[in-house]
């Protein structure tokens, strides 16, 4: 409101530094508001309870640099013109269809840089560790990227099919001795169920509406796994998971009677990198095959049926296209990924709990997809590395952490609102005859 | 002249024949159309011939669109029979949701405010108005997923078409740009070229001069009789620009405040003292002198004089 009132006071004129001056002070005036009860008082613990600590001086930086700020940021917008505003917006643009055009080739030098990491000299388990945690964001990111990138259905709720797909691994594999292997597909198959489940009562619905629903459907998943105890234990978690076993061999110090594990077999000294290395690596070729699969459906009719229903839903059924079957299958793609990263992830953690699951994992996951740029793919990947690599770079800076990752969204969504990398390819071309031949995967 | 003779007969409200003596295509009974206590169609009934141009015309607020919207399925009507009857099977619109009126019953339309996908490429425009007969060749994605089946060549059968309505409306040069950077007239061409690669009996066409220049229009006209002439579908067409109804159209139907008021040739529509009545205005005079109506003629005609004017009346 503020902000609205100030643009007016100083929009209409030139450079009126008293506007300015005005608007800047406006700002100063709400940072001044806020800042007093979130940064200037603090509770700490003290012999007997909890008391207060005052830390006005943090309060007078905060104000003066939201003073400042707002000043240099008003001066820049009343002295440059809408042109070149503009003119920025066309090199971005440009920059986006150049990286999209260079990661045709990109794209397999990430994954053989992607393939050799573990072996490099500087890698060691913390690298790998992290290297595996973004990875399964990527595949999150694409995942979810089907459902909001192509079909343009909004879903908050993404982490539901992830803990349907972690729980549903972490119960068969426990109370049914399965393999991972088979597992995976089945924890799939589940959360692809809970898709269309929940897809087809709240599919009707657009935008905000639907993205109301699916936060609530997230949130009911993992409240029933909270008290539904006799089936889940509840806050207590599942604890115990089989890990992943290399075709049957095992990764374990201790070997059985009559039984091989991973070094025995290969005649290796015992590592715990082993099944580090080996995490890694599934889930690498996890998130390939999510790539693989969306880069090919793309280009079949039901990926083109998405991307326009999108676009024009009314259109879409004056064509003949069943628009309710249609989101079914992006909502059940997008959810079985997610199901298969939950059972990836139940595996490699071997606990899970409703923690795990919270509203938070779905919006860090939405971010990834929207800064990235909606349907893109390599977009997906930047965005990963950024939030989930950045967050981790950034472990020193503690409590500011979360203030870094939310000024890093202001500026993109300032800077490209569209995401970082909003372009798009057609799916065929009528030109250059040999690239209308549809149905061609890519690999990143 | 007979023909002259017989257009000046007056026709029932309820006359559901064709003029011309085609074969209908669609048949309209007794539609009527409420929103609570507005009643936007009320009790219309008339046929459109097969491979012929039917053109709805009214002034603003008549039911055109809702015309429209009920046969496309986008509503659902109060009461009526919507019959089309197309290679000796019958559909009965009313009763089909409306991406099945597309996909069963073969009727496809274009928007009064062009509904194209914008972010999509004009080629690929095309491709999903084709998506039915290309899910079934991918073998509902299954097949398509794996790479086997005929997929491949149904899809270059499907931009052959594609591209062969590209030829018809001039487009191919940007089949490759994005939909929404098209200019106005070549964004109404392509959303007429993308109802038409669903390959349509009968072809809905909501106002599809308006916003065109003249040559744009000239060369509408064009395309919608090549359409008409060469691929034999029955045109539905509600229009308000004269020059295009009275040029191209056989039969014409005049709707006012959601009922039928004339129905007939263009000849007949043009000299029928009701429809020059409902666009001029009621006069404190019930009856409009010869003179005056003769005068009128040319501009319910368009700009373009017609020699048959005075015999029409």
């Amino acid at each position: 409101m503020t902000v609205e009132a100030s643009r007016q006071a100083g929009g209409t004129e030139g450079t009126d530094l008293v506007a300015l001056l005005k608007e800047a002070g406006l700002a100063a005036l709400v940072a001044l508001g806020l800042g007093i009860s979130i940064i200037g008082i603090r509770t700490v613990t003290i012999p007997g309870g909890l008391g207060l600590e005052y830390r006005w001086d943090w309060v007078v930086i905060a104000v003066v640099s939201v003073f400042v700020g707002r000043f240099v940021l008003a001066l820049r917008r009343e002295t440059r013109s809408p042109a070149k505003r503009a003119e920025r917006e066309v090199v971005m643009n440009r920059i986006g269809a150049t990286v999209q055009r260079v990661s045709k080739i990109a794209g397999p030098v990430l994954v053989v840089i992607a393939i050799a990491l573990p072996w490099m000299p500087f890698s060691n388990r913390y690298i790998v560790d992290i290297a595996t945690l973004v990875l399964m964001y990527i595949m999150l990111g694409w995942g979810l990227n089907i459902v909001v990138g192509l079909a343009g259905l909004l879903d908050l709720g993404y982490v539901a099919f992830y803990a349907v797909g972690a729980y549903s691994y972490a119960l068969i594999a426990v109370h049914f001795d399965l393999s991972f292997w088979l597992c995976l597909p089945l924890a799939g198959l589940f959360a692809a169920t809970f898709g269309v489940l929940l897809g087809f009562p709240v599919l009707r619905l657009r935008g905000d509406y639907l993205a109301i629903v699916t936060l609530g459907f997230g949130e009911i998943i993992r409240v029933v796994l909270l008290n539904w105890y006799e089936f889940t234990r509840g806050p207590d978690g599942i604890s115990g998971i089989p890990r992943p076993s290399f075709f049957g061999l095992p990764f374990s110090r201790r070997v059985q009677e009559g039984e091989q594990s991973f070094h025995t077999f290969f005649g290796l000294d015992y590592s715990s990198m082993h099944r580090i290395m080996f995490l890694y690596y599934l889930i690498l070729v996890l998130a390939l095959i999510t790539n693989f699969f969306t880069m090919r459906i793309r280009k079949l009719p039901v990926g083109r049926a998405w991307e326009a229903l999108r676009e024009d839903e009314i259109a879409c059924r004056s064509l003949g296209i069943n628009p309710t079957n249609t989101k079914l299958t992006a909502f059940a793609i997008g959810a079985m990924f997610g199901g298969f990263a939950g059972s990836f992830f139940a595996t490699r953690q071997g606990f899970i709990s409703p923690e795990s699951f919270t509203f938070v994992e779905s919006a860090v996951i939405l971010a990834i997809v929207v800064l990235g740029g909606m349907g893109s793919q390599i977009g997906v990947v930047i965005a990963a590395v950024l939030l989930i690599g950045g967050t981790e770079l950034f472990r020193e800076l503690e409590q500011f952490r979360m203030l870094a990752f939310g000024g890093a969204m202001v500026l993109i969504m300032v800077w490209r609102p569209r995401g970082l990398l909003a372009h798009r390819d057609p799916t065929l071309r009528l030109s250059a005859g040999g690239q209308n031949a549809g149905a061609k995967g890519g690999a990143s | 002249m007979s023909l002259a003779e017989a257009e000046t007969q007056s026709r029932d409200v309820h006359d559901k024949t064709v003029p011309s003596g085609a074969r209908p295509l669609l048949t309209v009974d007794h539609l009527t159309m409420r929103f609570g206590g507005l009643v936007a169609v009320n009790d219309v009934s008339f046929a459109a011939g097969d491979a012929e141009i039917t053109a709805i015309i009214g002034p603003n607020g008549a039911g055109k669109t809702t015309l429209f919207n009920c046969l496309t399925g986008f509503y659902k009507p109060t009461v009526g029979r919507l019959t089309l009857d197309s290679s000796g099977r019958q559909h009965f619109l009313e009763r089909m949701d409306d991406f099945r009126i597309s996909q069963k019953a073969h009727v496809g339309r274009t928007f009064q405010n062009i509904r194209l996908f914008p972010a999509m490429s004009v080629l690929e425009n095309l491709m999903v108005a084709q998506h039915n007969a290309l899910m079934r060749a991918s073998g509902y994605s299954v097949l398509g997923l794996l790479g086997i089946g005929g997929y491949r060549k149904a899809e270059r059968e499907a931009v052959d078409w594609a591209r062969y309505w590209l030829e018809q409306v001039d487009l191919v040069d940007r089949a490759d740009d994005n939909a929404g950077d098209l200019p106005y007239g070549a964004q109404r061409r392509l959303e007429i070229a993308r109802a038409m690669c669903s390959r349509p009996v009968l072809l809905c066409l909501d106002e599809p001069a308006a916003g065109l220049n003249p040559r744009e229009s000239a060369e509408l006209n064009a395309l919608l009789l090549y359409i008409k002439e060469k691929h034999q579908i029955g045109l539905l067409l509600i229009e308000h620009d004269m020059s295009v109804v009275m040029e191209i159209s056989d039969h014409i139907v005049v709707l006012d405040y959601g009922r039928k008021i004339s129905d007939g040739t263009p000849a007949f529509v043009r000299g029928d003292p009701t429809v020059i009545r409902a666009y001029l205005g009621e006069e404190e005079d019930d009856e409009i002198p010869p003179e005056v109506v003769a005068d009128l003629a040319p501009v319910l005609a368009g700009t373009k004089p017609d020699p048959s004017d005075g015999e029409g009346r």
